[in-house]
Formats: structure tokens, C-alpha cells, sequence
């Protein structure tokens, strides 16, 4: 009897239940594309803060102080000590691997610049642009134009296995080079394949792959620093505490979390007689502003759950209001107020639940289309938020039915059969 | 007679009318605080990202040193819209011959502009040097004063305190900069710039450098301009999109409960039609209730919304957001609608029913 009256309902009173249905299905779709966008948020924005350079710097341990103003590098290029290229491809062998979205090595070397019967001193950067490395089974490129996506070509940019070069843009204009020219360094001739300008010290300078730089260095394998891209978390309190000070569980902890600093000891760990720091002006900022964002979208999530399941409730409070006849025959042939209320809260019980799923699958395309077309990147849904999101769906529905509900069942049948009130 | 019926009808059912109410002063609150926070946020990043430091570097033309009143020029020009700080450098020798960075600033705007340095302390004296990490084991590991020679000249400095940030930074010793120039000789050569403003004000801003002083270079820093500019874009991109569910799903809420009232009084209709109201007079009513409604629950909902927007920005920013007034009459213009089309609707679907049949019940 029970089951066919609320079969009964569902299928004679198709409009009532598709309102209802329907606001319970817009409902759980803001939720949970909401939930997804908030969840994903703090990771999108940190690859766009990427935009704003490495946050990581790996120099040798035994490093003599840099002499550097203004990005020009004054110290003699075979001082000091250096890492070694063939270590590099163990960066992504890190535990936080997949968090690190880029690097790229870097070797200043001094070069003559020959040409119309005179030579001048120039400086030329030894780097990759987009290698490819491969560590285990993971093959990868990385470089400046991931590390570095300031930076702009006009021309090409240079193989990283071939020997062509880049021109910084204020010594092309000064010594009036043309992508597609030949010019010559420290005795080797080589083509300018493009000029480059990244609002820096490089436009005064030449960038050519890490083995050119080597070869004119005559230092097979050295690497002078190492730029890291990572994404990090904000750092607390926690992050900033010295490893060397923690016992065992809490230096797991400490280890395991894509802290700066975590990520920075490392990748020390990994390079042989490597130092690793974070840049401070990138990684202290950067954590700031994620912190802000997180915290806004995470306060606009909380408001749209709120709007949404204030929704619900309204539509059930009208759908119930609208069916006081029914309430008062169901009395008036001797259903007791357990029995309405049990048919009432079954058929939210079943709104809820249908309207939940599709309105979970409705709000999931609708969060990969925020993802596409705003972060050009996938947003996706852990499955973990469905039966969360069913679960609220079902009490929002009960706490907007509930007080419609109270009402229906305390109304006299006589009033109600008659249609007042 | 209009405005009579038009009170004893809210008067008499205050249960129904009063949650109306609730759900459009709701809606309202929640599309103003939304419209406030989207209006707003663009400038509350921007504080944050100056935090980055400078996003403009005036140099002199080919490494020279600056004219001595450029960092005035530069003052007066962009008339406190940012932090500036001078730096001079020159390669010093400690005292074993190894050669290090010196650079003089000035320490009051450097820890205004680059609040990332971590400084143990801040020299207040002068012939106190703030020293990088790497560079204490040159010069003064352990804390003791320390001589630095520049073409012949000694300077005798005490350590201040140390300077830590990843950077190039580590490796230098910096010094007040009367000391610096009473030392070397050598002014400014640099003057970082955190200009605050959008970007088209950045520009214009370079524009008035490049006219004011014609023996500098202005170059702006790239990655921190695109970085900011990115993260603005993408930030404002989602929030839009939030603020398009939230506002439309507040509105649907509103639209379901004013139907579902207007759908309750079906009898009064029917009693004033079978009066003999006409079908002009009939829509009249239900639109002056709804417009009443309507702007009545938009007004609170706008102070109330407001309040929210503000406390978000307390709670997140430690800055209140400021009140846009703009954003009211689009909120009440969208709340009249709103109201509106759900008094409409159901009056033109019960205009065909015989008020006899609606009175009877049926």
C-alpha cells in the first residue's frame, strides 16, 4: 500500500515532482561544480603562478660567493664549483616528482664576439629550451620555456641539440643582427635562429644550448645552477622548522608535504654536493596569494551550497503546500500522522536521490567546462564527492520538507477537503 | 482602495508574504555581496602581488650611474601610487682579496618594497652592514667587525644583521647609502619601483618615467606584470562564473516561492474577478505587489549583502571591502524582474480559468 501510494504520486503528479525535481537538480549542480572548482582551485592558480619564474634554486654546495649585479655575471666563468648535467634527469625522481612542472640549467660562459676585424666581450647562456630527458620510464622535456614563460622569441627557437643561438634583443639592436644572420663566437660560427626578449639581464646577452656552452667552457657536463618550477603549498609554521630537529612520525610528515622547503631538501638530497633554497621573492609571495584565493573561493563555495539549498527548500515547501487536499482525504479515511509524513519523506527521500545524481553528473560537466574554458585544463570530480553530496542532498531536502510537512499533517481534514487554508 | 488591498494582503497572510520576502531579501543579499566581491577583487590582488616587489626598474642608460635627482624625479612623478628604493653596487674586495657585491640602499624602502628578504635584524646605525647568508663565512663569520676595500679606499664596518632569500641577494653586503657614496663614490645606478595601479596605468606611468628622465632606461620586470596579470584574469574568469550560479540559483528560489504564494491566492483572485475586476486592474495588483516586494527585498538584501561582502573581505583580505553603490540599481532592477515574472506567470495561466471553477475548489 505504502510503495503504491508513492508510486501513485510520482506518476500522476508528473509536473509537481519535475518542479520539485528540477530545483534539487539545479541545486546539487551549483554544489557540486562548486566543490569541484574549490577543491582544484589552489592547483590551477599555482600553475599560473608558474608564470612568474622558478621558485627553487639548486647551486653546488661548495660554492664560491656569486659576484652578480643586475643578472650580469661578473665572476670568471671557471671559478667556483659546478653541478653535474648527468645528475639533472633525478629531479624527477624526487618523491614530489609530479609536482615539479619544469627546470632548467644554467651555464653563463664568456665568449668574444668576432667580427668587421674586432672583438668584444659578450656573455653566452648555456641552457636547454625544451629537452628531452628521460628518468625510469618517464620521459619528459623540460627548459626555459616551461621555467621561463616570459620569455619571448621573435624567430625561432634553437634545437636544443643544435648549435644556433639566441640574441638578447638590446645587442641585436646595438650590433644590428637579424634572426638567420651568422655571426661568430670565440672562433666558431654559428646562426642566430632568433632574438629574444625577456625584460631582463639575457637581452644583453647570447642563450645557446647547455652543450655549446660546455664546449666553449671546455667543461664537459658542468652546470653552474639549476631553476626549479614546483608547486608548493603555502607555508606555516610547521614547514619552517629545522628537519634535523624532528623525530621520526613528525619528519615524515614534514617530508611528505610539498612544502618549499620539503621539496628543496630534496632535491639536495638528490644532486650530489647540491645546495637547494627557495627563491624567497616567488615561493613567500606566491603562498600568499593562494591562501587568499583559496580562502575567497572557498567562502563563495560555502555561500552557493547555502543559495542552493536554500532553493531546494523552497521548491519542497511549495510542492507539499500545493497538496493540502490530498493530505486531508489521506486523513479523513484514517491515515495517522506517522503514516503522511512516512509518504512525504519517502518521496523527498526519492526526489532527492534522483535529482542528486543527475544533478552530480549535470555538475560535473558543468565543472570541466569551467576547467576548459577559463584554466584550459581538465577539472575533474573525485567520485569520494558523491555519496557526500546524495547525503546533503537528502538532509537539505528533509530540513525544506520538514516544516511543510509538520504543517500538512497537523491540518484538520475538514478544512483542508474544503480548500481553506 | 488599490494601496488598501494591496496592505490587508500582506497584513493578513504574514506567514506566506514574510517568506517571499525572506527568500528575495536572500537572493538580493547574495547577488550584491557576489557583484561587490567581483567589482572589488581585481584591486585586492593587486595589493597582494605588489608584494612581489618592484614591477618597474628604472637603470641608467648602459650600466652609468643615475643623476643625482632622479630619485626625486621619480618620487614626484608617481606621487606616492608606490614604493621606491635606490641601490648602487660596486665589486669590493674583503679583507683575504676575495672579490664580493657591495651595494648601497636605502634600508627604510627596501623593507617597504621586498618584504620577502628574511632579516635576522635591520641595521639602524650607520657603518652597520646587512649581510647575505652566504656571504657571513667571507666576511665576518663570527660576527666580528670586518674592513672592505674599493680601489684603495678601507671602509671599517660592524655586522648589522643577515639577509636571506634565495637570490642573488645572499652573496652581498648591503649599506646605508650615505656610507656607500661617502665610500666609493659611486651614486645609484638602479632604482626599483613597485607602482601600484592596472595595468594601463603601469604603462602610462612608464610613459611619464621615460619623459621625465631622459638619461635612464625603464624596463618593466615581465614575469611579475604577466604573472599578476594572468592570475587576476583567471580569478575574476572563475568568480564571474560563480556569481552566474549562485545569483541565478538564488533566483529560481525566489521565482518558486513567489509562484508558489501567487498560486495560493488563486481564491482572492477569483473572488475579485467574479467582483468584476477587470483583467487590466487584476494584473495591476499582482504587478504593484510584486514591484513592492521586489524592492523592498532588494534594498535589505542590498545592506545585507554589503555587510557580507565586507566581512568576506575582513575575513580573507584584512581589508573591507568598499560598498559600490553602482551595483544597487542592477540588483534592484534584477530583483523587479525577477518578482515580477514570477507574479506573471501564474496570473496568465489562471486568466483562462472560470473564477467559478477556482471557487469551487477544483
Amino acid at each position: 500500500m505504502f510503495v503504491r501510494l508513492v508510486y501513485e504520486s510520482f506518476r500522476r503528479q508528473k509536473r509537481r515532482k519535475l518542479l520539485a525535481g528540477a530545483a534539487i537538480t539545479l541545486g546539487v549542480t551549483v554544489a557540486t561544480a562548486m566543490i569541484a572548482v574549490a577543491t582544484d582551485i589552489g592547483d590551477k592558480i599555482n600553475r599560473e603562478l608558474r608564470t612568474i619564474g622558478a621558485n627553487l634554486l639548486i647551486t653546488p654546495q661548495e660554492d664560491t660567493l656569486d659576484v652578480e649585479i643586475g643578472g650580469v655575471n661578473l665572476k670568471p666563468p671557471t671559478d667556483g664549483a659546478f653541478l653535474n648535467e648527468a645528475d639533472l634527469p633525478k629531479i624527477k625522481g624526487t618523491f614530489w616528482h609530479n609536482n615539479i612542472t619544469g627546470f632548467a640549467p644554467m651555464l653563463p660562459v664568456n665568449v668574444s664576439l668576432e667580427g668587421n676585424g674586432k672583438a668584444r666581450d659578450a656573455t653566452l647562456l648555456g641552457t636547454y629550451f625544451s629537452k628531452h630527458l628521460a628518468f625510469g620510464k618517464e620521459d619528459f622535456a623540460t627548459g626555459v620555456r616551461t621555467t621561463h614563460p616570459w620569455w619571448r622569441v621573435s624567430g625561432a627557437w634553437p634545437d636544443d641539440s643544435s648549435r644556433d643561438v639566441l640574441i638578447g634583443e638590446r645587442l641585436a639592436s646595438r650590433i644590428g643582427v637579424k634572426p638567420g644572420d651568422h655571426i661568430t663566437l670565440s672562433g666558431r660560427d654559428l646562426r642566430v635562429s632568433g632574438v629574444l626578449s625577456t625584460g631582463g639581464a639575457e637581452e644583453d646577452q647570447f642563450v645557446g644550448s647547455l652543450a655549446l656552452a660546455q664546449e666553449i667552457l671546455a667543461k664537459p657536463g658542468a652546470v653552474r645552477r639549476v631553476y626549479v618550477s614546483a608547486l608548493t603549498k603555502p607555508e606555516d609554521a610547521f614547514a619552517r622548522r629545522d628537519p634535523k630537529s624532528m623525530s621520526g612520525p613528525i619528519y615524515d610528515r614534514w617530508y611528505c608535504s610539498p612544502y618549499p622547503q620539503s621539496i628543496a631538501f630534496q632535491l639536495a638530497e638528490a644532486i650530489p654536493h647540491s645546495h637547494a633554497e627557495q627563491i624567497r621573492q616567488v615561493s613567500q609571495n606566491e603562498g600568499a596569494i593562494l591562501t587568499r584565493i583559496e580562502g575567497l573561493i572557498f567562502l563563495i563555495t560555502l555561500a552557493a551550497l547555502f543559495a542552493s539549498a536554500l532553493a531546494v527548500s523552497a521548491a519542497m515547501a511549495t510542492a507539499i503546500f500545493e497538496r493540502r487536499a490530498e493530505v486531508g482525504l489521506m486523513k479523513a479515511l484514517g491515515a495517522g500522522r506517522l503514516a503522511v509524513a512516512s509518504v512525504f519523506f519517502a518521496e523527498a527521500t526519492l526526489l532527492a536521490l534522483m535529482g542528486g545524481l543527475i544533478g552530480f553528473v549535470a555538475g560535473g560537466l558543468l565543472a570541466h567546462q569551467i576547467g576548459q574554458s577559463i584554466f584550459n585544463s581538465q577539472i575533474t570530480i573525485q567520485p569520494v564527492v558523491l555519496p557526500v553530496i546524495l547525503t546533503i542532498a537528502v538532509l537539505v531536502t528533509f530540513a525544506g520538507s520538514a516544516a511543510a510537512i509538520r504543517r500538512a499533517v497537523r491540518l484538520d481534514p475538514v478544512f483542508a477537503l474544503r480548500g481553506e487554508l | 482602495m488599490f494601496l488598501r488591498m494591496l496592505v490587508r494582503a500582506a497584513v493578513l497572510r504574514r506567514g506566506r508574504a514574510l517568506s517571499a520576502l525572506f527568500a528575495m531579501v536572500v537572493a538580493a543579499a547574495v547577488a550584491t555581496a557576489m557583484l561587490n566581491l567581483y567589482v572589488d577583487v581585481q584591486a585586492k590582488l593587486r595589493r597582494e602581488f605588489r608584494n612581489y616587489g618592484a614591477n618597474l626598474i628604472v637603470v641608467g642608460k648602459d650600466g652609468a650611474s643615475l643623476p643625482a635627482n632622479t630619485l626625486s624625479q621619480v618620487e614626484s612623478t608617481l606621487s606616492g601610487r608606490g614604493i621606491v628604493a635606490p641601490f648602487a653596487f660596486v665589486v669590493a674586495r674583503t679583507g683575504d682579496g676575495q672579490p664580493i657585491v657591495v651595494a648601497g640602499t636605502d634600508f627604510d624602502r627596501v623593507r617597504q618594497l621586498d618584504r620577502w628578504w628574511s632579516v635576522s635584524n635591520w641595521p639602524s646605525a650607520p657603518q652597520q652592514a646587512l649581510i647575505g647568508v652566504r656571504a657571513v663565512a667571507a666576511v665576518s663569520p663570527k660576527n666580528q667587525p670586518f674592513d672592505l676595500s674599493f680601489q684603495g679606499r678601507t671602509l671599517h664596518l660592524t655586522p648589522g644583521g643577515t639577509v636571506q632569500t634565495g637570490a642573488a641577494e645572499d652573496s652581498r653586503i648591503y649599506l646605508p647609502l650615505s656610507d656607500f657614496v661617502a665610500w666609493t663614490g659611486i651614486q645609484p645606478s638602479t632604482i626599483e619601483v613597485a607602482a601600484a595601479g592596472s595595468p594601463e596605468e603601469i604603462a602610462a606611468t612608464i610613459n611619464q618615467f621615460a619623459q621625465a628622465l631622459p638619461s635612464a632606461d625603464v624596463r618593466p620586470v615581465r614575469q611579475i606584470m604577466e604573472g599578476e596579470a594572468r592570475v587576476l584574469g583567471k580569478t575574476r574568469s572563475t568568480l564571474l562564473a560563480a556569481a552566474a550560479l549562485i545569483i541565478l540559483t538564488a533566483a529560481l528560489c525566489v521565482l518558486s516561492t513567489l509562484m508558489g504564494w501567487v498560486f495560493d491566492r488563486r481564491r482572492d483572485f477569483a473572488i475579485m474577478k467574479a467582483l468584476g475586476a477587470s483583467g487590466r486592474l487584476l494584473n495591476g495588483f499582482f504587478a504593484a505587489e510584486a514591484a513592492v516586494l521586489g524592492a523592498t527585498g532588494a534594498l535589505i538584501g542590498f545592506v545585507a549583502g554589503v555587510g557580507i561582502a565586507a566581512w568576506i573581505g575582513r575575513a580573507n583580505f584584512h581589508a573591507a571591502v568598499v560598498p559600490r553603490f553602482s551595483v544597487l540599481p542592477v540588483v534592484l532592477a534584477g530583483s523587479m524582474i525577477v518578482t515580477l515574472l514570477a507574479a506573471i506567470l501564474p496570473i496568465s495561466l489562471l486568466r483562462r480559468v472560470q473564477p467559478a471553477v477556482i471557487l469551487r475548489g477544483e
